[in-house]
């Protein structure tokens, strides 16, 4: 299906869907989320079947502020949309999409380690990448940069610019 | 004759060296055989393994130290080469690896990333691998090339012959 198509196709059920740059985007209230992918999965003439790629975005300031994308593509048709929903600061929770796409499992997770976003009912909701006790969400902006210190084992060791010579 | 007993005692020291006998002290000899068999253990992390690699390979040729058997158990290896950036997942892990080793041990950090956590001052990363291990050689570089690593290691060289190992 081409862009405008699609996008047309996209509406007759999300009347606000968006054409930018060549991309469909769909915008959904958190409720609605599973029930959308699930629809864009299971239409025969769209079949989203593949989830490529679920992501997070941080907006410090703004309200949502946290937005979570999920891109979806169409082995069938070879056409791809993407699907937003925005979180508010004081609840950062998301209903979990992995039994629509179990290909989610390790993307949801990932976003809950690095963002904080927790995911209801979500099989094995753990850390992926950084260390289990590791506290705090490094890729939210507020995060700081750098001068991390070194926790191991109980003991913390401060960043470079701050040890003794 | 001026036959006494010293004479006597340096007559049989130079037969003895006629027949290819030294004498030194336990200590020298032992850090001797230390330091011409370090064998170190695998411990590749990024791209200064590569430089590492290059190193045991036949074109530097670290074996000419007696050190080319890069061990895969760290019970059988007395030093460890860190070669590339430490993550902070990973820390746990060379510390365990470090503790498996038998003594007397040594750590060569190589690398920028390695010694001071180099470009990476981010979340991921061990800010200096010194934050974890002992460490007695810093090598520098980004990656250190092949000769600045086998520099590093002669140093080490000197400073394990000079180690007072019954003390």
């Amino acid at each position: 299906m081409r862009d405008e198509e699609l996008l047309t196709r996209v509406r007759s059920r999300y009347a606000d869907a968006l054409l930018a740059r060549g991309e469909v985007t769909v915008t959904v209230g958190r409720e609605e989320l599973v029930e959308a992918l699930t629809w864009l999965r299971d239409e025969p003439d769209l079949a989203f079947r593949f989830l490529s790629d679920l992501s997070c975005t941080d907006w410090p300031g703004r309200d949502p502020r946290i937005w979570m994308a999920y891109h979806l593509f169409s082995l069938d048709h070879g056409h791809r949309v993407r699907v937003k929903t925005g979180l508010s600061e004081g609840d950062l929770t998301v209903p979990s999409v992995t039994p629509a796409f179990p290909a989610a499992v390790w993307h949801e997770r990932e976003v809950f380690d690095f963002f904080g976003v927790e995911f209801r009912d979500h099989p094995d909701l753990r850390r992926i990448l950084m260390p289990e006790g590791w506290e705090g969400h490094p890729l939210r902006k507020d995060h700081p940069l750098g001068g991390v210190a070194t926790a191991y084992h109980g003991a913390t060791i401060p960043p470079p610019d701050e040890r003794e010579a | 004759m001026g036959l006494n007993r010293e004479s006597l005692e340096q007559r049989a020291a130079e037969e003895q060296v006629q027949r290819g006998v030294l004498t030194t002290t336990l200590a020298k000899a032992v850090n001797w055989a230390r330091k011409q068999s370090l064998w170190p253990a695998t411990f590749g992390l990024a791209c200064c393994a590569i430089e590492m690699m290059a190193a045991g390979a036949g074109h530097y040729d670290l074996s000419r130290w007696g050190m080319e058997i890069f061990r895969a158990s760290p019970r059988q290896a007395d030093l460890m080469i860190v070669a590339g950036r430490v993550s902070q997942k990973m820390a746990p892990v060379l510390r365990q690896i470090y503790d498996q080793m038998p003594e007397p041990k040594w750590v060569i950090s190589m690398g920028v990333c390695a010694s001071t956590g180099g470009m990476f001052n981010n979340y991921g990363l061990v800010q200096g691998v010194d934050t974890i291990v002992p460490v007695d050689i810093y090598v520098p570089g980004c990656p250190p090339r092949p000769e600045m690593l086998m520099y590093g290691i002669l140093r080490l060289d000197e400073k394990i012959s000079k180690r007072d190992t019954f003390k």
